[in-house]
């Protein structure tokens, strides 16, 4: 891929990248979140047909602008989603055989079912998966599901795989298996591997090149013995962030509220311990997948508590749902904002007074909509929310402003502790700097914050404590003023 | 040249936007004028006072069933099993008068509790269980229809007649009770019916929160609503009015008769669904499910006053719904 460069409403997402697979090596694709490493990828895959530059395939260039292009050149991904790509009520042959039977049955209008069965335990073996092919997709573990879409991706005759941060959900034991399988296919069938990984170790262990993205252009690229973990980091960081943070001196307090133990009932996250004291900040910081969101999710009881306890100023909580969490002082502000934080359809003023509907109701339980209104109006001020009115649909305001009514909703509300799930995600600086100020506000006022973020310079920027999440546990806990980015990322990495 | 053309194709396509909103915000209302006028050309008693009130008459059983519909589609549900419920509610009520010796009042409270068994069945089902609504009313529309069924003995009932099992009956139908059937009273319910849910919706907490939870699910959890509590209140309202038009069914008709309200699901459905699209408030909304009846109605009306036969009603009336819909969901795209 040379001089690949592509633009989105706003942003400019990759900027003259050239890149390089050789067949039969692993290459490696590391970057801080939103270096461009995915985009990239979805390039090479047809994903995205408005790029510029040019793609070559055995000196040839060739044009992929659609997925068919990308796989007739034999470019398959395997998604960190694996749900996303397979059919979960057709059984594994079928799931192997799919882009075969989608893309090369010509004419023939009959399935031959003898032959489809036959190729698929012929690629199912390749990748070392020995079950029946009749199990259907949705009966298989994670790993499992990694290996069927690694069989299709070698029935379509791929000789390049990209795969996505495909590590994340598996153990320790399948993540080595996983590794047994690339290198196989690397060495014996000659197929060129893009390896996305956020976890360093994994990256020495495997690749032979290693590729460095960082704000969408290339750093570096080089033999993978010619770095250290240590410079990775580095290169993936680059220059100082120089985003300012509004520092409050808050008076910190007693301890508040106090998690022991706690493990949600999937062990989506385990054995967490965490303290918050009045007027504090903890950062909760990690890799994509490292937990925070379940971490965050799990508090609020939007996920199942499976053991360990939690309590809000020593009384002991029965935290069973969000609507329980929320009777007892504790608030979410979700990550995933346009699904699970605001109401699209609806109004600015509906929206902040979603939790907090009770102070606005009469005896009768009729709202008072001029009281209701007027909060809004005064929340509209003090949030700095961009909208002609409180009437407004949230639907039509930017991303920072919707996430300013996410939080603001919960402003009304009162709780003890405010649980801050990226609350900057997708929010330009401005809003993000009236976010930060108005989280220092909160935290003046006494309340318990637990901010989560992979952005490390923010955690820098706002947190008192620390703690890095690898792994769905928290590994480490850091006093902010004490540490470095490199420190937190090396954690993160599950560096020990 | 070629910019000239994209400009103009531009220009007419704003056009037809704004035509397109302007007519799915008032277009219920402007065609139940020209519905109107036109059957008042083609036949002057149209118009009569006495035609307007039949009209109202003949709506107020759908609209109060329709309303039941629109509070299970304020949670982005929807509830196919109000038609049994009506069938249900209108034979325990007359049970009660005939084979019971029962009062207005007991008889008419009886009924409604009762019909509430619909709803715990549909709330347990959908909310509990996890069935798709459209699914699992499906269900609860057959089983309470045939428990209507068995109940009766699969016939119906009426003053004087003798039991299946040929024990004769001593009730009688209270003349009060016959009185909601009749106008002016049963157009005074419907719209006191209206105008309770239209304020129930619009101005307490409780309707706020199930327009949120049928706005979106998750955001409505995450603000700490108890989602699976009001899933569970808008299928026990919706229970409850379709419960309440079966009771006026039963004092319109003086009688029990086999499957008598599943007549009202199809008109009720299409009186929600025009409903959503009354004035562009593009939500179920009561009394947009009053002006969609009332255009169901006017058609009807009409259209027999112009002797279209009976049985041929059915495909405009289906055509409404088809229109009402491709409304609602064509401009959400």
């Amino acid at each position: 891929m040379k001089n690949i460069s592509i633009e989105f409403p706003g942003v400019k997402a990759l900027t003259n990248v050239s890149f390089t697979i050789e067949s039969g090596t692993i290459h490696a694709l590391v970057g801080a979140n939103g270096a461009g490493k995915s985009t990239l990828m979805k390039v090479l895959a047809g994903a995205h047909d408005h790029y510029t530059g040019e793609i070559l395939f055995n000196g040839r260039s060739v044009n992929i602008r659609t997925p068919r292009q990308a796989i007739e050149l034999g470019v398959a991904v395997v998604y960190q989603e694996v749900d996303m790509a397979l059919v979960p009520y057709l059984n594994v042959a079928e799931n192997v055989m799919l882009d075969v039977m989608a893309n090369e049955m010509g004419r023939r209008q009959f399935i031959n079912w003898k032959e489809i069965r036959a190729t698929a335990r012929k690629f199912l073996k390749m990748v070392n998966l020995d079950l029946d092919v009749r199990m259907l997709a949705q009966d298989l573990s994670l790993a499992d599901k990694q290996r069927v879409l690694v069989a299709r991706a070698l029935a379509g005759n791929s000789r390049f795989l990209i795969l996505d941060e495909p590590t994340a959900p598996l153990s320790q034991t399948e993540t080595e298996e996983l590794f047994n399988l690339m290198r196989d296919l690397a060495q014996n069938q000659n197929v060129g591997i893009v390896f996305i990984s956020h976890r360093l170790p994994e990256i020495f262990e495997i690749c032979d090149t290693v590729t460095i993205l960082r704000d969408g252009e290339v750093v570096t690229e080089q033999p993978t013995s010619s770095f250290t973990q240590k410079q990775i980091i580095e290169h993936m960081l680059g220059r100082r962030f120089d985003e300012t943070y509004p520092k409050h001196d808050v008076e910190i307090g007693e301890t508040i509220f106090e998690i022991r133990g706690l493990t949600e009932a999937d062990r989506a996250v385990k054995d967490i311990n965490l303290s918050v004291r009045a007027g504090e900040i903890v950062g909760v910081t990690g890799l994509v997948g490292a937990g925070k969101t379940e971490l965050c999710k799990t508090i609020f009881g939007a996920l199942p508590i499976g053991s360990g306890e939690m309590r809000l100023r020593g009384q002991k909580l029965n935290v069973k749902s969000p609507h329980t969490a929320v009777t007892q002082g504790i608030a979410l502000v979700p990550e995933e904002r346009r699904k699970e934080g605001v109401l699209v359809e609806e109004p600015v003023y509906t929206n902040l007074s979603a939790s907090s509907l009770q102070k606005f109701s009469n005896m009768f339980h009729f709202i008072n909509k001029k009281a209701e209104r007027a909060s809004a109006r005064k929340l509209i001020t003090d949030l700095g929310i961009r909208t002609p009115s409180e009437r407004q649909k949230v639907a039509f305001l930017s991303g920072g402003n919707q996430q300013k009514v996410a939080v603001g909703k919960w402003l009304v509300a009162d709780a003890d502790v405010y649980v801050f799930d990226e609350p900057t995600k997708g929010v330009d600086v401005g809003a993000k700097h009236d976010i930060f100020e108005l989280i220092g506000q909160l935290a003046g006022q006494g309340k318990g914050i637990i901010y989560a973020s992979s952005e490390i310079p923010e955690i820098l920027g706002i947190a008192d404590r620390t703690m890095v999440m690898y792994d769905r546990t928290i590994v480490k806990e850091l006093i902010t003023a004490e540490t470095t980015e490199e420190e937190i990322l090396f954690f993160s990495a599950g560096g020990n | 040249m070629a910019a000239a053309t994209v400009t103009k194709s531009k220009r007419t396509k704003t056009a037809v936007t704004l035509f397109l909103d302007f007519f799915s915000k008032w277009g219920t209302i402007l065609t139940i004028f020209l519905l109107i006028a036109f059957f008042s050309i083609k036949m002057p008693p149209f118009r009569s006072t006495a035609n307007i009130i039949t009209i109202l008459r003949s709506i107020s059983i759908v609209t109060v069933i329709a309303t039941g519909i629109t509070v299970s589609l304020t949670v982005d549900g929807f509830d196919l099993s109000v038609g049994s419920v009506a069938t249900f509610a209108d034979t325990l009520v007359i049970s009660m008068f005939v084979w019971h010796e029962m009062g207005t009042v007991p008889a008419i409270l009886v009924a409604l509790a009762i019909s509430l068994i619909v709803a715990v069945v549909n709330a347990f089902l959908i909310v509990k269980l996890r069935i798709f609504d459209l699914l699992a009313t499906l269900a609860t529309m057959f089983i309470f229809e045939g428990v209507a069924l068995t109940y009766t003995g699969g016939g119906s009932i009426s003053e004087g007649m003798p039991r299946l099992d040929g024990t004769p009956t001593f009730g009688n139908i209270e003349a009060g009770y016959r009185l909601i059937g009749q106008s002016p009273y049963i157009i005074i319910i419907m719209l006191v019916i209206v105008a309770l849910v239209h304020v129930f919706l619009n101005y307490t907490k409780h309707g706020r929160y199930l327009y949120v939870v049928g706005g979106n699910r998750e955001a409505a959890r995450l603000s700490g609503i108890p989602v699976d509590r009001y899933r569970t209140l808008a299928y026990v309202l919706s229970a409850l009015l379709a419960a309440i038009g079966g009771v006026i069914l039963g004092a319109r008709i003086g009688s029990s008769q086999v499957n008598a309200g599943a007549g009202f699901l199809m008109p009720a459905v299409a009186a929600a669904f025009i409903g959503y699209s009354v004035a562009g408030i593009k939500k179920p909304n009561a009394i947009g499910t009053l002006v969609g009846a009332i255009l169901v109605g006017v058609l009807e009306n009409g259209l027999i006053m112009m002797s279209v036969p009976y049985y041929s009603l059915n495909i405009v009336k289906g055509l409404v719904l088809a229109i009402a819909l491709a409304i609602t969901y064509f401009r959400k795209e």
